[in-house]
């Protein structure tokens, strides 16, 4: 009896909300050698997200967007300056900050389930009936409590996105870091999931980075857009967005943002082909 | 079941051919005896014990040699899927010595050993590994490297990446190699036991061997139709389960 109620409690301290992360991106460049030289990914970019703030990086390919999401993620290194989550120096990866990539990184020798427990297996002091509870809140969270058996290869785009993003949340980080995660799904699967994610980001209060080239993805979903502009990518521009939530992607308000994002966007991708010329 | 209808009346065809090129006479008895003179040797190798104790040794040295194979080469592919110096040395070796027909190892065992047990083990052992290593190795390298990178975000690393990242994404690429060290092993163990005659215990390919020294056709042939059922109940029992689990998670194609 006892130790039932141990475990109890020790799933349900699991499901707790934690404190989202503030982070702190200071002075960060990264060079890349590319066949035709070395290219600035990143120069000297600083940026602070606020605890449990979403926050849009948006810029044409190339623009380092996604190298800084890595480098948030402590997946690559900068060559000079520093990332900290907390007030602490992030120095390589770690559960506090889990990543959901464009591409499902779903592993294909486990199931559904396996794929959500694969995280939470790793994080000690849990009994496995712990873990299978708390991967089964997770994917009732994502909407996908039926296929817990499934095999990866059975899911469509969409669903394989959910399973990542359940399998990303299951180890409760403290900040979520999404690389153009909807950009292969239809239109159709991607409104629901903009949904579907504001819905989840409320009500498990992470900090969200979320990277996208698709502008109306970026203020549909972020407090705050950040325009990025390429070789060398720098940071030239942001947007509060301060519509209310949930947010529809198909609302005029929206647009009206999107369009001037999308102008900002514009603005600096010719600017470059200006210099370039 | 009908799939079984169809397969048994292909085979019940191919031995209604046998038994007429039989009874047409074209060739001496003597070279192609009736299907019933194969089946009445078989049913007498059967009762006398003869069959099943070939049957045993071949199949002890087989497996005995596939998994010590198996045990070094699984290692040695991970070696050189990990370091350049072991990918330049014995990845290396390994890509070469695979090209070798393992059947050319039958004399290199025989001097070295002797007409022993531990011969026909090491040639076993050769036709096995190389396949082996070749396959963990290239099924290392093939694994996406984004499945690593998001199980080091999620606190993966070393040996917890080794065994439960790196080798089950690499999984489809060791089992075709371990069916190919399979199959390779197969035929030099059968090459060499119908070389030589090994003391310590009379196999399939002895039989076959004597069989023809005696021009008992009956026997040859009667052990060749043992040699492919083994072959093909190998196939059915063991890999056949392992492919189709595969097939099922991955999606994959059924190769």
């Amino acid at each position: 009896m006892q130790r039932l109620a141990r475990q109890r409690s020790s799933a349900a301290e699991e499901l707790e909300l934690i404190a989202p992360s503030k982070l702190s991106i200071e002075n960060v460049s990264k060079k890349f050698k590319g066949a035709s030289g070395a290219v600035l990914a990143l120069d000297r970019v600083s940026l602070n997200v606020a605890e449990g703030e979403f926050v849009c990086l948006v810029g044409a390919s190339g623009c380092g967007k996604t190298t800084l999401l890595n480098i948030i993620a402590g997946l690559e290194k900068p060559d000079s300056g520093a990332v900290q989550a907390d007030g602490k120096p992030v120095t390589g990866p770690g559960r506090e900050r889990l990543v959901m990539f464009q591409e499902p990184a779903l592993f294909p020798w486990l199931n559904v389930f396996g794929n959500v427990l694969f995280g939470l297996k790793l994080k000690p002091n849990l009994t496995n009936k712990d873990r299978h509870d708390v991967a089964k809140y997770y994917l009732e969270l994502v909407g996908l409590s039926h296929f817990e058996r499934a095999n990866i290869h059975e899911l469509s785009g969409g669903m394989k996105q959910r399973v990542s993003l359940a399998r990303a949340l299951a180890p409760n980080p403290r900040v979520l870091l999404m690389d153009e995660p909807f950009a292969a799904l239809d239109a159709l699967t991607r409104e629901q999931l903009y949904g579907d994610l504001q819905r989840i980001w409320k009500a498990r209060n992470k900090t969200i980075v979320f990277v996208t080239h698709n502008v109306r993805e970026a203020a549909c979903l972020g407090d705050r857009v950040i325009v990025f502009s390429p070789r060398p990518g720098r940071i030239r521009e942001e947007f509060a967005v301060d519509l209310p939530r949930p947010r529809d992607i198909n609302s005029v308000d929206l647009a009206v943002h999107a369009t001037q994002i999308m102008k900002a966007l514009k603005s600096y991708s010719q600017v470059e082909v200006a210099i370039a010329e | 079941m009908k799939r079984f209808f169809l397969a048994a009346l292909f085979f019940a065809v191919l031995l209604l051919i046998w038994e007429a090129l039989f009874r047409a006479k074209i060739w001496s008895p003597v070279l192609l005896p009736s299907p019933r003179q194969v089946a009445v040797y078989l049913q007498g190798a059967a009762v006398d014990g003869t069959l099943l104790k070939a049957t045993i040794v071949t199949m002890r040295r087989l497996l005995i040699g596939y998994i010590i194979g198996l045990v070094l080469g699984l290692p040695l592919g991970l070696l050189t899927a990990r370091w350049k110096v072991w990918q330049d040395t014995v990845g290396t070796l390994a890509l070469g010595l695979q090209t070798l027909p393992s059947v050319c190892w039958v004399p290199l065992a025989l001097l070295w050993f002797g007409q022993t047990e531990a011969a026909m083990l090491f040639v076993v052992i050769m036709g096995t590994v190389w396949s082996v290593v070749i396959a963990t190795e290239t099924g290392v390298r093939n694994v996406p490297p984004i499945y690593s990178r998001a199980a080091l975000t999620m606190g993966s690393k070393r040996l917890h990446m080794w065994f439960k990242v790196i080798l089950p994404a690499a999984l489809p690429f060791i089992v075709s190699g371990m069916k190919q060290g399979w199959a390779f092993a197969w035929r030099s163990l059968m090459a060499a036991e119908i070389f030589v005659t090994i003391l310590t215990g009379f196999g399939l390919g002895q039989l076959l061997h004597y069989g023809r020294e005696l021009s008992a056709m009956e026997q040859v042939i009667g052990i060749m139709i043992v040699i492919v059922v083994i072959g093909l109940l190998a196939d059915k029992i063991f890999f056949s389960p392992i492919e189709k689990f595969l097939h099922r998670r991955w999606g994959t194609s059924q190769a």
